[in-house]
């Protein structure tokens, strides 16, 4: 059936493209592949971890991050707006560097600190790398989580105070439902954003995915290889991220009985 | 040394070198821009008017681009893609080219620049009426004046707002060149945060100038924004 819905210029064209991919396969070096193989997948495996954790911690960070700006105290309000202009104002590699050469200089100066059960901690780079892209997350979706809250019908709100409905049952029942609901579409692009992101660590000594081929690359010098098969790599996870997605707003809509 | 000391213009201050940087980010970033306008128009034609395969080659183009993360395009266009054209320019006999940094950076933001610019551009010139097109065409004009004239002017009030969006991931992008030895700002930052010990300081230094560039880059576009949807409705 999907056969006959390709035209020929589309046949053509993936014709072309698995006969590139079969010439890289076939003219390139790929000897190295079982000797690094247990190497990539750590580093996958940390990436994939440290995709998920951050974004799950940074949009459990950006919903009060939202909240307080459509309907909190002024201060709290200025303080998550302005949390949310720094760090969309400001590079993410800054950030890490920031926090991990930054912050990271400072705690030697706490008396006691090298005694005690933090330590191994603070010298590591994945707290820092976790911290780094974890605000990031929450400061892009804090954003996009003022404009879904702000943007919920007032009348179902109202209509759920007139009910005696306690406030916090409100924001629990309706407002952060509506809200979640009106921002998933855009969760995929942001979730790719976010996976795009997490190389950076690299940066700080964290062995990801990225930093797996960077040590590849020095310890073969091969210059197109590597470089290469990682990008095919991240190609096929934003794949999946979006596949995953396109399920999840399907089961999503036919449940709220939107189409 | 004091801060004021630290951050003086001239060395032993480190100020002169992040302005210098900053310098450098900007001027990387305002070129990738343009160029990745240029794509993203010629993209947005190519995906309304093209031929399917036109169409299918430049889905292929934003879709990879969008996907694959900007530091690994800067390692490809960097280490790379000078190495092939030179093995290239070596069988046919010609002598060896160098792409310093900035071209790299310049031609990695321009690339990305234009696969989302393309997807920005596409969708203003798809909310344009097309019965102010026909209108145009009728009254006998050419294509490019009914682009001039017509279509540019009433795109833009949907266009702007992607943009300026785009203007600051390029300027923020620009940071990503520090991991191919670029000294744009936030390597200098680092430079000179390595050299004196504080890296507090110049980190944070370096990110006031970008938060300002932001904030002056939002009020310039802003005021672009009044000024394409001028004698527009308001609400």
């Amino acid at each position: 059936m999907t056969e006959r819905r390709l035209p020929p210029h589309r046949l053509a064209l993936i014709a072309a493209a698995v006969g590139g991919i079969a010439l890289l396969a076939t003219t390139l070096r790929w000897d190295w592949l079982p000797e690094y193989r247990e190497a990539i997948l750590g580093g996958l495996w940390l990436t994939l971890t440290l995709l998920v954790t951050t974004s799950v911690a940074g949009f459990l960070l950006a919903i009060p991050l939202g909240l307080v700006q459509v309907r909190g105290p002024r201060p709290l309000a200025w303080l998550a707006r302005g949390f949310c202009t720094l760090i969309r104002g400001t590079p993410l590699l800054l950030q890490v560097w920031l926090l991990y050469y930054g912050l990271g200089s400072l705690f030697p100066y706490l008396p006691g600190v090298r005694q005690s059960w933090l330590w191994p901690y603070l010298t590591d780079p994945w707290p820092y790398a976790f911290l780094a892209l974890t605000i990031s997350f929450a400061g892009y979706e804090g954003e996009v989580m003022r404009g879904a809250f702000a943007g919920v019908p007032k009348g179902e709100l109202e209509a759920a105070r007139s009910l005696g409905m306690h406030p916090f049952t409100i924001l629990r029942r309706i407002w952060l439902p509506r809200a979640v609901q009106r921002v998933l579409p855009t969760l995929n692009g942001e979730l790719i954003i976010q996976l795009k992101a997490t190389p950076l660590v690299a940066t700080i000594a964290a062995v990801d995915a990225y930093a797996v081929f960077g040590r590849i690359r020095q310890e073969t010098l091969m210059v197109y290889e590597p470089l290469l098969l990682m990008a095919l790599i991240y190609l096929v996870l934003a794949g999946l991220i979006t596949l995953a997605f396109g399920a999840l707003e399907r089961r999503w809509s036919r449940h709220s009985g939107e189409p | 040394m004091s801060v004021m000391e630290l951050l003086a213009l001239a060395p032993p201050g480190w100020g002169g070198a992040l302005l210098n940087g900053l310098w450098l980010s900007l001027q990387v970033a305002g070129a990738g821009y343009l160029l990745g306008l240029v794509i993203g128009m010629a993209g947005a034609a190519g995906k309304l008017s093209g031929g399917p395969v036109i169409r299918d080659l430049l889905t292929c183009y934003t879709t990879i681009t969008r996907a694959v993360p900007e530091l690994v395009l800067i390692l490809l266009l960097y280490f790379a893609v000078p190495e092939a054209i030179n093995q290239l320019l070596a069988t046919l006999g010609l002598g060896r080219v160098d792409i310093g940094p900035f071209a790299s950076g310049v031609a990695v933001i321009a690339l990305v620049q234009g696969a989302y610019a393309t997807e920005v551009m596409r969708g203003a010139i798809r909310a344009v009426p097309v019965g102010q097109l026909e209108a145009a065409h009728s009254l006998g004009m050419t294509p490019l004046t009914v682009f001039r004239r017509i279509t540019l002017p009433a795109m833009l009030p949907g266009a702007l707002p992607g943009l300026s969006n785009l203007w600051l991931i390029a300027t923020k992008d620009t940071a990503l060149l520090a991991v191919v030895g670029f000294t744009e700002l936030t390597l200098a930052a680092r430079q000179a945060a390595g050299a004196t010990k504080h890296y507090l300081l110049f980190l944070c230094a370096a990110g006031v100038l970008y938060l300002i560039v932001s904030l002056i880059s939002n009020l310039a576009f802003k005021g672009l924004e009044r000024r394409a949807t001028r004698g527009m409705h308001h609400d």
